[in-house]
């Protein structure tokens, strides 16, 4: 109960926080000069006042402002987010089509960079005046301070132009025939490029903090007690100080959850990865209203949840954290 | 031991030009044909769906009555023969009697006339078909298209970027062909290829069709489609051969790097009757620019040389009228403003736009539709400082931002990219006739552009069926908007054609990859 009650206030929060979130988003777009009629007459080459009057009677977009909004929120609530005016497609067989590709990116990506950024944080915060951890730190901060889609170029002329080991562009070759086996292993090979490309992001994050808190960690009372009851160095850093750092970087993989739909957006387009990110490019340059709209409401719930989660499990993990707030 | 070498090399040479020769041969059946396109369609039946992303697939999936050669000579396609009636007014196709629709179901003069009736009602371009007035059908393979005045651009609107043939008995079952299930998913079409399936922003598969109606055709088994927007992609795909074809290719540092390919052919032919037009256009009702003598110094500071030799890299052509230098009505000997400071001043001078104290006459504002067009903005902005005109370039957020300003007058100058689609009807009259200024609609008369012999000359020419006198009253039309500028064009878009050694036949007709690709092979 004491665990609860607060939880439930949060949810309550948290949805009045999604409301809010829609009806700020729909507003914007609302602001935006220009609508869909715009895109399609751009798409088809030409246009006439007639076929603009209609598309826009077709979607409504002739009604006022407010009984637009109103129309929407309601359609929200019964967890309907209408139809793309671009593809003329339910907005959530939209996401959900593209979910998959993008989670499976993004997952692997954060998998990839949370080991090897562990690994690499507690390497230099052993020796921190190494040359190794100040190569480290090099290289983790160049691939955080590059542009996404420059690596991400720059990847495609190495591995696929120069020495052609990986596909350019897609997640699966379509023409390829074979059982489940084959074409998994093909996915694998289309993901190796975005996959090096997106953790190139996280790697950064996640040695540099997991560097921090070793250093502060292994500073501490317990670990001189464990030293002097003569552990070995191996033990000490694996056991009693790793898994007391690590707190911080799992709370920040949890809040990073959000890139499922935000990192991915350059990483897909370079990649034409047929995720989240490629969707909801294509909807902004469309004006495809709706859609936009969809992505942006999937992403506010994600990352409320997401951080509903973190808290939750943190509260269970550290019981400071629920008697402090 | 050098010349020996030499000698062999040499000798390799003279035994490698001989082999070409074997390759003219008969073209080769079967094998993929994987090719990149650039923009995911929104569906693909192009009879409501306008556009080259449309085009592509569609072109493929449904057949039209004509296709064209290099030449702009119309050939039978699905009619194997046409009439036109001596007084011009009904013009009679022959259908091909073996033809059927990848169900199976005959081609019939009814789909024609459904097809017609479809696009009337739904196709933005609505010169194309206005004045066919009815079709009609003595019999299952004749349909005579009934004309309320001679119509010329009928010809070019009859290919398959603008008139494909879609069954009547499937998307003539009441639901609104423009949102139809069946115009993404199970496309009963007419043409080369079927569809196997179209997945949204990955890839379209398309099988060859067993029945085509042009016997031994197509001769590829199937195309592969993948839907690749990132230009590096596509440039790296085709150099490291995953891909045999990219056409409507236009980013020019990368056609410039891909010709020094030696397994890939590159060629800007087959877009002459898409005739894309980058122009800058005027705003000839407000401001200074509705002044004749300052448009004329914008031109004449405008080094159009700069633009194709700095921006485009010598990958476009110069385009000095109204209709792309690639149609035979083009004529493109009408004045090319070449750069002239001096002139452009005293125009300016001779106006009374006199310079101020700090060396300027007056202010404008430079748009461009898309970041493409931003380089063009920035060197109009350099370029006009020189005669005194201090110009600042205004960015758009996006597409539909930059067609509110200019489709509701608020611009002085802008860059921007206008097809021709073919017949001068379809896409070259709705820039110039004072009818087609129409508030709000991108792509209409935005210059406000009034001039009445204009509008006289382009309705003569559009019902004039003589190709000499049809010539002519389009050069007349040209040299007037050449002298007044409504628009100022600078250049061709550079589109081009990129393809691997081992394709047979790419597409170089008029309507690049918007015409049937039957003919296309893979060595």
């Amino acid at each position: 109960m004491n665990l609860l009650l607060p939880f439930l206030q949060r949810i309550f929060y948290a949805a009045m926080l999604l409301v809010a979130v829609l009806i700020l988003n729909f507003s914007m777009l609302h602001l935006a000069p220009g609508d869909i009629a715009d895109t399609i007459a751009q798409a088809s080459g030409g246009a006439n006042t007639e076929m603009m009057a209609q598309i826009r009677n077709d979607y409504g977009l002739d009604q006022p402002f407010i009984v637009q909004l109103v129309q929407y929120v309601g359609k929200v609530l019964t967890f309907d987010l209408g139809y793309s005016f671009f593809y003329n497609q339910p907005v959530t067989t939209l996401i959900f089509e593209k979910l998959p590709a993008t989670l499976l990116l993004v997952i692997t990506a954060q998998i990839l960079a949370l080991v090897l950024g562990v690994f690499l944080g507690v390497f230099s915060a052993r020796n921190p005046k190494g040359i190794v951890s100040y190569l480290v730190t090099f290289i983790a901060l160049f691939g955080y301070a590059a542009p996404v889609f420059w690596t991400g170029i720059l990847l495609l002329i190495a591995f696929s132009l120069k020495i052609q080991l990986f596909p350019v562009a897609g997640m699966i070759d379509v023409t390829i025939e074979g059982g489940w086996f084959v074409k998994a292993l093909d996915i694998a090979r289309h993901m190796v490029l975005p996959v090096l490309t997106l953790s190139s992001i996280f790697l950064a994050l996640y040695s540099r903090l997991c560097r921090a808190s070793m250093m502060e960690v292994l500073g501490s009372d317990y670990i001189r007690t464990a030293k002097a009851k003569g552990l070995s160095e191996r033990q000490i850093t694996y056991k009693h100080a790793l898994k007391n750092s690590l707190s911080p970087v799992v709370t920040l993989a949890g809040l990073q959850f959000s890139a499922v739909v935000s990192g991915a957006v350059l990483v897909e387009t370079v990649f034409s990865w047929p995720g989240l990110g490629t969707l909801a490019l294509q909807s902004i340059i469309a004006r495809d209203t709706p859609t936009i709209l969809g992505i942006l409401f999937f992403s506010a719930l994600v990352v409320i949840v997401g951080n509903l989660i973190t808290d939750l499990v943190l509260r269970l993990i550290d019981p400071r954290v629920g008697k402090s707030s | 031991m050098k010349r020996v070498l030499a000698s062999l090399f040499s000798a390799s040479v003279m035994a490698m030009a001989l082999v070409p020769s074997v390759q003219a041969e008969e073209p080769k059946k079967g094998g993929t044909l994987t090719m990149a396109i650039q923009q995911t369609p929104r569906h693909l039946n192009p009879a409501v769906q306008s556009g080259t992303a449309t085009g592509a697939p569609g072109a493929q999936l449904f057949a039209a009555p004509l296709r064209y050669d290099e030449n702009w000579d119309p050939q039978p396609y699905l009619a194997e023969s046409w009439k036109l009636s001596d007084d011009s007014l009904s013009m009679t196709l022959n259908l091909v009697k073996t033809a059927t629709f990848h169900d199976g179901a005959p081609i019939t003069s009814e789909d024609v006339k459904f097809s017609v009736e479809t696009i009337k009602a739904n196709h933005p371009f609505k010169t194309m078909f206005a004045p066919v007035e009815s079709v009609e059908t003595p019999d299952a393979h004749t349909a005579i298209l009934k004309l309320s005045q001679p119509h010329p651009a009928l010809m070019l609107a009859m290919s398959s970027q603008l008139m494909p043939i879609i069954p009547k008995h499937v998307y003539g079952d009441g639901q609104d062909p423009k949102a139809h299930p069946q115009n993404s998913e199970n496309v009963v079409g007419s043409g080369p290829f079927k569809l196997v399936e179209y997945v949204r922003d990955q890839h379209i598969i398309l099988e060859r069709n067993e029945d085509f109606f042009m016997e031994g055709r197509p001769y590829l088994d199937k195309i592969v489609m993948r839907i690749i927007k990132d230009a590096s992609a596509r440039t790296i795909g085709l150099e490291n051969g995953e891909l045999d074809l990219v056409a409507f290719e236009n980013n020019v540092r990368n056609i410039n790097r891909l010709k020094k390919v030696d397994s890939l052919v590159v060629s800007s032919d087959g877009y002459a009757a898409i005739g894309p037009i980058d122009w800058l256009a005027f705003n000839t009702k407000k401001g200074k620019t509705a002044d004749k003598a300052v448009r004329q110094a914008i031109a004449y500071a405008v080094d159009k040389n700069f633009i194709l030799k700095a921006i485009m890299l010598g990958a476009a052509e110069q385009a000095n009228a109204p209709i792309h230098p690639g149609s035979p009505l083009s004529d493109n000997s009408v004045n090319a403003y070449d750069l002239d400071i001096e002139k452009a001043n005293k125009l300016l001078d001779d106006a009374g736009y006199a310079k101020g104290d700090d060396d300027m006459r007056f202010e404008l504002t430079v748009d461009y539709g898309w970041p493409a067009l931003k380089p063009q903005a920035e060197y109009v902005k350099a370029a006009l400082k020189k005669i005194g005109i201090a110009a600042s370039v205004r960015a758009s957020a996006d597409f539909p931002t930059w067609a509110k300003r200019i489709s509701n007058y608020d611009f002085d100058l802008t860059w921007d990219t206008v097809f021709n689609w073919g017949d001068p009807v379809i896409g070259v009259h709705r820039t110039y006739q004072s009818t087609n200024i129409k508030e709000g609609v991108i792509w209409s008369n935005t210059q406000q552009y009034e001039n009445a012999r204009v509008d006289e000359l382009l309705e003569m020419a559009g019902k004039e069926n003589d190709p000499a006198k049809r010539k002519e009253l389009y050069a007349e039309f040209q040299a007037i908007v050449a002298e007044e500028l409504p628009v100022y064009w600078t250049n061709t878009l550079p589109y081009h054609t990129i393809s691997s050694t081992s394709v047979g036949n790419p597409p170089r007709g008029i309507w690049s990859t918007s015409s049937p690709l039957d003919r296309v092979y893979l060595k």
